[in-house]
């Protein structure tokens, strides 16, 4: 089988096993070829890409506008900021100006959950969820899977932690449902503030204890502490303090060197150095985060590429 | 109906004699060029003519790539399914190498062009050759000949050529199948 049972990238809940693995496989290609002295082919050259991010970005947007290049794509690139969002324009209406100016794909990042979701039965084109809230970020799960997979081979069974803001973090919810459609193990840690409730009917473990969390593990996917949802929105603290949540679910060396065992760190970025892990672990040789950054444009090159076969002329 | 076989074990034999000693005739020892196969036929193709250019004279030291060339092709899009990609090796440089490029059939000429254009992303090769074990005549939709031809046929659109080249050393063959239903 070569392609995808989606058209849409929604969130990986939509995707099957077998779906993962053609992305994978075909990364695996895409990977080669960014490593090349000619890092592009000339695949998506008759595609047009908008890229619309209604909420910030740095690290997705230039790692799908990457993408999107190497594949020889045109791009266009939108931020809410400065934009007619502010002058009250609707979301299906703003796409659909862009559509008419003959753009074939959306990528798009966006505050509410299920925007994209909302949008797919709305207009005509494929979508790309850049991450939609709190809910889905598809392609950072399916490139955490990847780079995982460089280290450990099949997951099947293999032992992931989360750890850290798991309540508003649509990274994790992403890499459980991905992890666990790989066959991996996977525990999810932190300050029960900051787990949500019921998280064991995703099928995952779930601990507040990171010593033990860690010995249990062979990759920890340390999340960032999103410091702008803390204290903002409804006035809540989830903790007391940075201080207290980093001595007690911060990543340093000292916890790393007690376990006697290598284990594999990974961080979606971008880090808030010293709070959920330390410099040191940060530059750690058993820290893949670069790595991730690499992989992320080689998976949402596969992404693009496959979902860009679906789309017809005439 | 059953296939009509193009070249029998034999004669695949000595069709790839000839086509090493011809490339020995043009690259003397191979030390400026290499010999790149493009996936997945050409690639089996190029590792039996590297092996015999070895038993030829085994001090030949001939590099031996694969490409893949699904990300360059023109019919993306044109078909059901995204074709799947085979893996790329090209271990050497192509920089100012004279390069070999090997497929099975020589059809439309399509695949060559987009491979050419897969070859020139690794570098800027002196000369590109091209050999093909079939060339079939008359059907170019480009102006892409071969530089080296094992078998020329004439054939019909409704006809595909097949190359076998997997099974056991010495059952290789090159079949002529026609399909009435086209």
């Amino acid at each position: 089988m070569s392609s995808l049972s989606v058209n849409h990238l929604l969130g990986i809940k939509d995707l099957t096993r077998e779906d993962l693995e053609l992305i994978f496989h075909t990364a695996e290609e895409f990977k080669d070829v960014i490593n090349r002295p000619i890092k592009k082919v000339p695949s998506l050259r008759d595609i047009t890409v908008a890229n619309l991010f209604f909420e910030n970005s740095t690290r997705t947007r230039l790692s799908f506008e990457l993408a999107e290049k190497r594949l020889s794509a045109d791009v266009v690139n939108f931020s809410a900021g400065s934009s007619s969002v502010k002058k009250g324009e609707t979301l299906v209406d703003t796409v659909n100006n862009i559509l008419s100016m003959k753009v074939d794909m959306v990528v798009m990042r966006h505050p509410n959950p299920g925007a994209p979701h909302y949008l797919s039965t709305q207009v005509d084109t494929v979508i790309v969820n850049a991450g939609d809230g709190t809910h889905e970020h598809p392609t950072q799960a399916l490139l955490d899977a990847f780079s995982m997979r460089e280290q450990h081979g099949d997951l099947k069974g293999a032992r992931v932690a989360i750890v850290g803001d798991i309540k508003h973090s649509r990274v994790a919810l992403s890499n459980i449902y991905c992890l666990k459609k790989l066959g991996a193990e996977v525990t999810i840690c932190g300050p029960t503030t900051l787990i949500p409730k019921h998280a064991e009917s995703l099928g995952v473990r779930v601990s507040h204890d990171l010593d033990e969390t860690l010995k249990w593990c062979d990759v920890a996917n340390m999340l960032r502490i999103q410091l702008e949802r803390q204290g903002s929105e409804d006035d809540v603290s989830y903790f007391p303090s940075l201080r207290e949540y980093s001595m007690q679910f911060g990543l340093t060396e000292e916890r790393l060197d007690a376990l006697n065992k290598k284990i594999t760190i990974m961080h979606p970025g971008p880090i808030n150095r010293g709070v959920e892990i330390t410099s040191g672990i940060a530059d750690h040789t058993d820290s893949i985060i670069l790595d991730q950054v690499e992989n992320g444009v080689a998976v949402r090159m596969a992404v693009l590429y496959l979902l860009a076969s679906t789309i017809r002329r005439n | 109906m059953k296939p009509a076989t193009l070249i029998d074990p034999q004669l695949l034999d000595l069709i790839i004699g000839r086509l090493c000693h011809q490339l020995i005739e043009n690259h003397d020892d191979f030390s400026r060029s290499a010999v790149v196969g493009i996936q997945p036929r050409g690639a089996e193709l190029a590792d039996r003519i590297a092996a015999r250019l070895h038993e030829i004279d085994p001090a030949l030291g001939v590099d031996v790539g694969k490409l893949d060339i699904t990300f360059h092709r023109d019919d993306f899009r044109r078909r059901d399914e995204p074709l799947a990609p085979n893996s790329t090796e090209i271990n050497f440089l192509v920089e100012g190498k004279r390069v070999i490029l090997v497929d099975d059939v020589l059809y439309t000429g399509r695949t060559i062009r987009a491979g050419m254009d897969a070859l020139l992303s690794f570098g800027r090769p002196e000369s590109v050759e091209l050999l093909v074990l079939v060339d079939r005549r008359f059907t170019r939709h480009l102006p892409i000949s071969p530089t080296y031809v094992g078998k020329a046929v004439d054939s019909y659109d409704n006809q595909r050529v097949h190359v076998d080249l997997q099974p056991a050393k010495g059952k290789s063959k090159v079949l002529l199948y026609t399909t009435s239903d086209e």
